[in-house]
């Protein structure tokens, strides 16, 4: 019998996207902001979580964290000392988070009773950059210390995200850092994205990504359905 | 390096449409790669095979089309391609392009298969 061609079109992400869908669905109707924390490792997710934690409970707001390594729960513990619910997802060696892994993560967490759920993906400037966590906001985080034009050799992760962070900026004269030559290359890759500089150890910025989020969570709400 | 995942994917959604369809095995597989996708093809075909072990893919041949960066310029009013190393701003006027029209592909096209012979009554009277 010859050969027949089936055309498929089909994204290789559709289970994954799939899934994430599903997320968005009941994140929205939940009334609740997903952000996804990408990064490469040690740019300061982990330290950013803990301020940013502390503060918006400080400020009554219901936030909560689920947090991606290969090993160790380390980082959860570390977060669980603001008092907000913080899960750790152990990927084993996966180097990404995916739908499923967060949609089995959240059993037994009641979304309506939560304004915030933030995920902090594994450190990795690659493999996060394809997988929808049915989050509703993407930060990326670039370290002052890791170099400004780290957005021009990882393009399709800076891309994808709708702020992007400039993180340890307490240590930006330490290493000479050009503010704006990261802007500018961040600027390349993600014209669309805000940038705000941050320091979760002097507290730089920490108000305005505040800002940033509860804006972002308000016009989250009015696309909402009814 | 997720490329092993995205090629289990590939194979599982080839391999249960190839299944449906009768076929015996796949010949080909037809995917779409943006260039900016996050993929990189040799780590893609380095683990095709293993995640195509004892499926219908097995023995397929996995053509690679590869989709360029497009992006939608709206002071030009027109789409244009960019090269590497993809900054996206408007090749022409250089203005911001917030639009990203194709290069994150990640998709498959067709598969050729072959189908099975009809079973043969063994029964019958030639």
């Amino acid at each position: 019998m010859p050969p027949r061609i089936l055309e498929l079109r089909q994204s290789l992400l559709e289970k994954n996207d799939q899934l994430a869908r599903a997320l968005r669905s009941r994140f929205l109707a939940a009334g609740l902001l997903a952000v996804n924390l990408v990064s490469s490792p040690g740019a300061g997710k982990t330290a950013l979580l803990e301020v940013t934690l502390t503060r918006m409970r400080s400020q009554g707001w219901r936030v909560a964290a689920l947090v991606g390594d290969l090993a160790t729960t380390h980082d959860a513990q570390r977060l669980q000392r603001s008092g907000a619910p913080v899960r750790q997802i152990e990927t084993g060696t996966l180097c990404h988070l995916e739908a499923d892994l967060v949609a089995r993560r959240l059993e037994g967490w009641t979304l309506d009773e939560l304004d915030f759920l933030f995920v902090e993906n594994v450190g990795n400037l690659v493999c996060p950059a394809d997988y929808d966590l049915g989050e509703s906001a993407r930060v990326v985080l670039l370290a002052a210390t890791e170099g400004e034009d780290k957005p021009r050799k990882y393009p399709p992760l800076f891309h994808s995200a709708d702020l992007a962070l400039i993180t340890k900026m307490d240590l930006a004269a330490a290493v000479a850092f050009d503010s704006a030559a990261a802007v500018a290359s961040l600027q390349a890759v993600a014209p669309h994205a805000a940038i705000l500089e941050t320091s979760a150890r002097s507290g730089l910025g920490i108000d305005s990504w505040i800002d940033w989020l509860v804006d972002r969570r308000r016009q989250h709400e009015k696309t909402a359905p009814a | 390096m997720h490329e092993l995942s995205i090629a289990c994917n590939l194979v599982e959604t080839a391999d249960a449409a190839a299944r449906t369809a009768g076929a015996s095995r796949v010949r080909v597989v037809r995917l779409q790669i943006g260039a900016i996708a996050g993929i990189v093809e040799e780590a893609l075909r380095f683990s095709f095979p293993i995640a195509a072990a004892n499926t219908l893919l097995a023995q397929a041949e996995l053509v690679v089309v590869p989709v360029p960066v497009q992006i939608y310029c709206a002071a030009c009013d027109q789409p244009h391609t960019l090269e590497p190393p993809y900054v996206l701003r408007c090749p022409r006027c250089q203005s911001p392009a917030n639009r990203l029209l194709h290069g994150r592909e990640l998709q498959i096209e067709s598969i050729e298969i072959e189908e099975s012979p009809e079973v043969e009554d063994a029964t019958a009277y030639p």
